[in-house]
């Protein structure tokens, strides 16, 4: 199967577990994706949210810390930005935007705005520096994600608005902008996946230099070694395995790295 | 310009003015609203800066009684809060609210006594009435709030008072005493009034504070509050002199 329709599965399954789990219907997942139990017992906590708690008010419950440290491990180790691609409901607004973009074929106009890839990371720093700053999480309070995601697991219909802004601000406005030029989530995950072990691989022998690749990833500037050397795909790759799936000479593939050598 | 690029160009102006409009009144809305924190709530930057908005607190609530804010509600998106009118806080015995709290802004310290959590202790807000507009004190029979309060004859008690106009009916007027308040809201829940005549409101909003130099002499221990004074705080004699001296006295 194609890994892409995978990862839809993984996206929705999981919004539909925590609607179901609150609804206790289903008792897995109970809370939303700030803050969450898993099967009652396990607690997982956004590692980036408890850091800005963190530093908004040098206190928090260990209960948080120990649900961020999981989180925190599984992401730094399993693949990059894989919360990115297999989780984070504002992904299927953005693809969606781009895949209007594309019909409408937008891509070549002109953004309105010309915001960079490294803006997130000064996001990502004013964050945190402002969460210190004000004693408040600076981001998490102002977090579209939040909002989304709240809106989705708790169906209120306020986020509907807040959805179709991301999605106009996409289509109309920056050429992937959210995932790509804007989140300080999406950074904070490519900090912390520098050195995660599952990554696209790419074979110079094989390519064909159709450049296939290059066309769906969200994140083309990962892929500049495609048809040139071998190598991994850098930590801000969200995982999402389009490349994957759209190469015919098995030219990218999952495979593991080891930091050491790489 | 061809009938596609038409519908192009229109279809994202459209989209764009809706968005953008969308935004606006989202950001420039401000309906003032007080609102009111889960038992156990840490003081309102804290608890604000604290909850990481899970809505774990809002799912162990069997009452329903605790909403997460929503974009738009005017206090920090995504925190819980509760409305007494709609549903009051049922004060469990187990509150199992503040447990459910993965950060501690639900801090069951504030809630517990001899290191029990004691639904007696929660102290999300004090209930306030409006004697303008509490039929009670128009001596018409009411009292519902009185009814309906768990700590009845401790957090609302009746006063009686003689009604003059009538001069053979008492007023039986309900009084909240703040020190076994808990701001549960079951009072303004039950109140037979359109708007609510008696109502919830955060304790640092509805309550004032005395500072040292007021002691309760009588009471045993009433000047144990003084051991923390500051007394660096001098008389100024000469405003007195010449307060008195001035020519208005
Ligand atoms: S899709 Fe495959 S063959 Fe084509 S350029 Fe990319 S890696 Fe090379
Ligand atoms: S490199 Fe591949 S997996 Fe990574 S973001 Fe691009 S398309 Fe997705
Ligand atoms: S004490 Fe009980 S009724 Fe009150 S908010 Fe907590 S769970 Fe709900
Ligand atoms: S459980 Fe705690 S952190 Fe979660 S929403 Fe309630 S108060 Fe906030
Ligand atoms: S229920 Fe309302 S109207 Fe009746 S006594 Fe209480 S405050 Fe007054």
């Amino acid at each position: 199967m194609k890994i892409n329709i995978i990862r839809r599965i993984s996206q929705v399954a999981i919004l539909l577990f925590f609607i179901l789990g609150n609804l206790g219907i289903l008792p897995i997942l109970k809370g939303d994706l700030s803050s969450s139990m898993l099967f009652g017992k396990i607690p997982l906590s956004d590692p980036f949210a408890v850091l800005q708690i963190y530093l908004a008010t040098f206190s928090i419950n260990s209960v948080a810390i120990t649900g961020a440290l999981i989180i925190f491990l599984v992401y730094a180790l399993v693949a990059p930005r894989a919360f990115c691609a297999w989780v984070c409901p504002i992904n299927l607004i953005t693809d969606f935007a781009y895949f209007i973009r594309k019909k409408l074929s937008y891509s070549k106009d002109r953004n309105f705005l010309n915001i960079p890839k490294s803006f997130r990371y000064y996001f990502l720093a004013l964050s945190l520096i402002l969460s210190f700053v004000l004693s408040m999480p600076a981001f998490e309070n102002i977090s579209f994600i939040g909002v989304v995601q709240r809106g989705i697991i708790f169906t209120n219909s306020v986020a509907i608005g807040v959805i179709f802004a991301i999605f106009v601000f996409d289509t109309f406005i920056v050429d992937r902008g959210i995932c790509s030029r804007i989140c300080p989530l999406g950074a904070f995950y490519a900090v912390i996946g520098k050195f995660s072990l599952i990554r696209v691989e790419h074979i110079a022998q094989n390519c064909t230099k159709c450049m296939d690749c290059k066309v769906v990833c969200p994140e083309v500037d990962v892929l500049k070694m495609v048809g040139k050397n071998d190598g991994f795909v850098a930590s801000e790759c969200i995982s999402c395995g389009r490349c994957v799936d759209i190469c015919q000479h098995n030219a990218l593939n999952f495979s593991i790295k080891n930091n050491k050598e790489g | 310009m061809t009938r596609r690029e038409l519908l192009k160009s229109g279809f994202k102006v459209i989209s764009i003015a809706l968005a953008g409009g969308f935004v606006w009144k989202m950001a420039s809305k401000n309906d003032y609203k007080v609102f009111l924190r889960p038992p156990g709530a840490l003081d309102e930057a804290k608890f604000s800066s604290k909850c990481i908005k899970c809505a774990l607190c809002v799912k162990a609530c069997p009452y329903d009684t605790l909403k997460l804010a929503k974009f738009g509600d005017n206090m920090t998106v995504g925190t819980p809060y509760f409305t007494p009118r709609e549903i009051p806080c049922y004060m469990c015995e187990d509150i199992p609210c503040v447990p459910a709290c993965p950060t501690g802004a639900l801090d069951s310290s504030l809630v517990s006594k001899d290191d029990k959590l004691d639904a007696n202790s929660i102290r999300v807000g004090v209930a306030v009435v409006d004697m303008q507009n509490c039929v009670a004190y128009w001596g018409i029979q009411c009292d519902a709030c009185y009814r309906a309060c768990p700590l009845l004859d401790k957090a609302i008690y009746l006063e009686y008072k003689r009604n003059d106009r009538t001069a053979k009916h008492a007023f039986l007027l309900p009084v909240v005493d703040a020190a076994f308040c808990t701001g549960c809201g079951k009072c303004e829940h039950a109140c037979i009034t359109k708007k609510a005549a008696i109502f919830v409101l955060p304790r640092e909003v509805a309550l004032g504070e005395v500072g040292d130099n007021y002691v309760k002499g009588w009471e045993k221990d009433g000047d144990s509050k003084l051991q923390n004074a500051d007394t660096s705080v001098k008389l100024q004699e000469k405003k007195a002199i010449n307060y008195l001296n001035s020519e208005e006295f």
